[in-house]
């Protein structure tokens, strides 16, 4: 079982190997204008304080791994069940469908990981220098890899439970909000005076993912414990795993 | 491979997609299973490749029931769908290569097995590129390639000649017989009764989820009520002739019963039903015509087919 779950998931890195520069182009656009903009340009034209980059940057990794994780999922996810039908022939392999799944899972939090990774020297270079801490690493990690798969899991639901003639229409109601509702942009101990907003995010698993990066990069910055963080990642995981394995298994058999 | 009392009923459904099917698939056999669109055939191949669950009802493949060894099931099986699922990111030759890598066949077996595949499906010369322009006849013989490449001992194709032109029709039928011999059990649906008489040792007919006749092609035309057919056209002397020709020809031994089924300008087309060979009953049917005074200007022999057969049985057209 484990050389079947092992060919298909080479089988998903040699078709992405041979597009590499197109994936990165695609997943890192955004939050390198992100970072150019608010990091670099209103810092140096004094509409942001210099401080504000240091606390966007940890944000921007976040948003990354977990949005990729999304795309990376919940497209291909949608196609492959509905118009190509190409999944079918993995779907007949003798692997438990749990298996199919769950490769899929890995090798969307394969991409998220590898872009939220490039992050760090396009960071560098944009910025100029990014905050780090090498005590964090261990909890960055851990964080990132959490997110990822929360990441891939939510998109694993989204792709398996909105009709595929809906997805584009769900993809714009879902990915506005998901982007602006995440302490991406802001940290999140800071909304104390706008509470409806404050408890709104807390409901977002991207708020996690951002807090616990600072928490990992820039811990003077006020934000969610760390260990809070990986409870509530690790909370998500198994909410929209199973959401996602549900959806899954609905579509794969009849 | 066996389905016993086999039952499919969607959610939301009215009826039952299948209903209490059973049937049996000898070794080494093609089992057709013959029917209109939406007579439950691709349901029935769905439950039996683990790809719909049955609401009641067993289908067993070597024995072991699809429910409870799906794994080792889809193992000993191997699938050419209705709808193109090539996988368009891959070439022609990482199609087969990878199938066989997701069924586990050691890298040297699926290279060389790749290899002779795309020589015998006449892919050797397209095996590198993707199979997005390819046509139709191209796409099911790939198709058929690649689930044959972890050597399965069953092999299911719903309708596989659909859509194909002629030639590449006769392509795909040469290489289902080469397999029989090969000792491949082969499972089709059809909707197309030249291709299930051509193709199948045995047909199940199937209509509305219910297995209607079971046997094989001969047998089931042989079995008809109504064998074969002439169907002469005359000019009659006068009226009065006609009727006592049709008379006549009810009287002839081997002919069921006839009737007029057009006149035109003075030429009148009679079908006679026969229960015997119709080309048997051509010299008796010319000299009861002469006796009467008739003038012999047409006949044509009509074989009974499968689509009699559905017909008889349903009451309509297969089309």
């Amino acid at each position: 079982m484990l050389r079947s779950f092992g060919s298909v998931l080479r089988r998903d890195i040699v078709v992405t190997g041979k597009d590499l520069v197109a994936f990165l182009a695609q997943v890192l656009l955004q939050p390198v204008f992100f970072l150019f903009v608010f990091g670099k340009l209103l810092t140096g034209l004094g509409y942001t304080s210099s401080g504000y980059s240091d606390l966007l940057f940890p944000g921007l990794v976040a948003l990354t791994a977990t949005v990729t994780a999304i795309q990376a999922m919940a497209f291909p996810l949608v196609a492959e069940f509905s118009w190509t039908k190409e999944i079918e022939d993995r779907l007949l392999a003798p692997l438990p469908l749990w298996a199919v799944a769950a490769e899929k899972v890995v090798f969307a939090t394969l991409r998220a990981l590898v872009a939220s990774a490039v992050m760090f020297p396009i960071g560098i270079g944009v910025l100029g220098s990014i905050p780090y801490r090498a005590g964090g690493l261990g909890l960055l990690i851990g964080v990132m890899l959490l997110g990822s798969l929360v990441g891939a899991c939510i998109g694993m639901t989204i792709g398996t439970f909105v009709p595929p003639t809906k997805i584009n229409i769900a993809f714009a109601l879902i990915f506005t909000p998901l982007l602006f509702t995440g302490a991406t942009q802001y940290p999140w101990p800071s909304l104390a005076h706008l509470r409806w907003f404050q408890v709104l995010t807390a409901a977002n698993p991207i708020t996690y993912v951002s807090e616990g990066m600072r928490a990992a990069l820039v811990p003077n910055i006020p934000h969610i414990p760390g260990w809070i963080c990986l409870l509530a990642l690790a909370g998500s995981l198994a909410l929209f795993g199973t959401l996602g394995m549900i959806g899954f298994r609905h579509r794969a058999i009849d | 491979m066996e389905v016993r009392e086999l039952v499919k009923r969607y959610p939301k459904a009215q009826t039952d997609a299948v209903d209490r099917l059973s049937f049996a698939v000898d070794g080494g056999e093609i089992f057709g299973l013959l029917g209109p669109n939406g007579a439950g055939k691709s349901t029935t191949i769905g439950v039996l490749t683990t790809r719909v669950r049955p609401t009641a009802g067993q289908a067993l493949i070597a024995n072991l029931d699809v429910m409870t060894a799906p794994r080792t099931v889809r193992s000993l099986l191997g699938v050419v769908p209705q709808r193109n699922n090539l996988d368009r990111s891959l070439s022609v030759r990482q199609n087969l290569l990878f199938h066989a890598a997701y069924h586990g066949v050691p890298k040297a077996v699926r290279t060389r097995r790749a290899e002779s595949l795309l020589e015998q499906f006449s892919l050797t010369d397209r095996a590198n590129e993707k199979p997005e322009l390819f046509s139709g006849g191209q796409n099911q013989r790939m198709m058929i390639a690649r689930a044959l490449m972890h050597d399965p001992k069953v092999l299911f194709l719903d309708e596989p000649s659909t859509g194909l032109d002629p030639a590449a029709r006769l392509f795909v039928w040469d290489r289902i017989r080469d397999l029989r011999q090969a000792g491949v059990t082969i499972v089709l649906t059809t909707h197309d009764m030249d291709e299930a008489a051509a193709l199948a040792d045995r047909v199940g007919i199937v209509d509305c989820g219910r297995l209607l006749a079971l046997d094989t092609p001969s047998a089931l035309v042989r079995g008809l009520s109504t064998g074969s057919s002439l169907q002469i056209t005359v000019e009659p002397a006068g009226e009065l002739g006609m009727t006592g020709l049709l008379d006549r020809l009810g009287t002839l031994a081997g002919v069921q019963r006839c009737e007029q089924v057009g006149a035109e300008a003075g030429v009148h087309t009679i079908r006679i039903y026969l229960t015997g060979e119709a080309a048997a009953m051509v010299a008796p049917v010319v000299a009861a015509v002469s006796e009467f005074g008739g003038r012999l200007t047409g006949v044509e022999i009509g074989e009974a087919s499968l689509e009699d057969v559905f017909i008889e049985l349903t009451g309509r057209s297969l089309r």
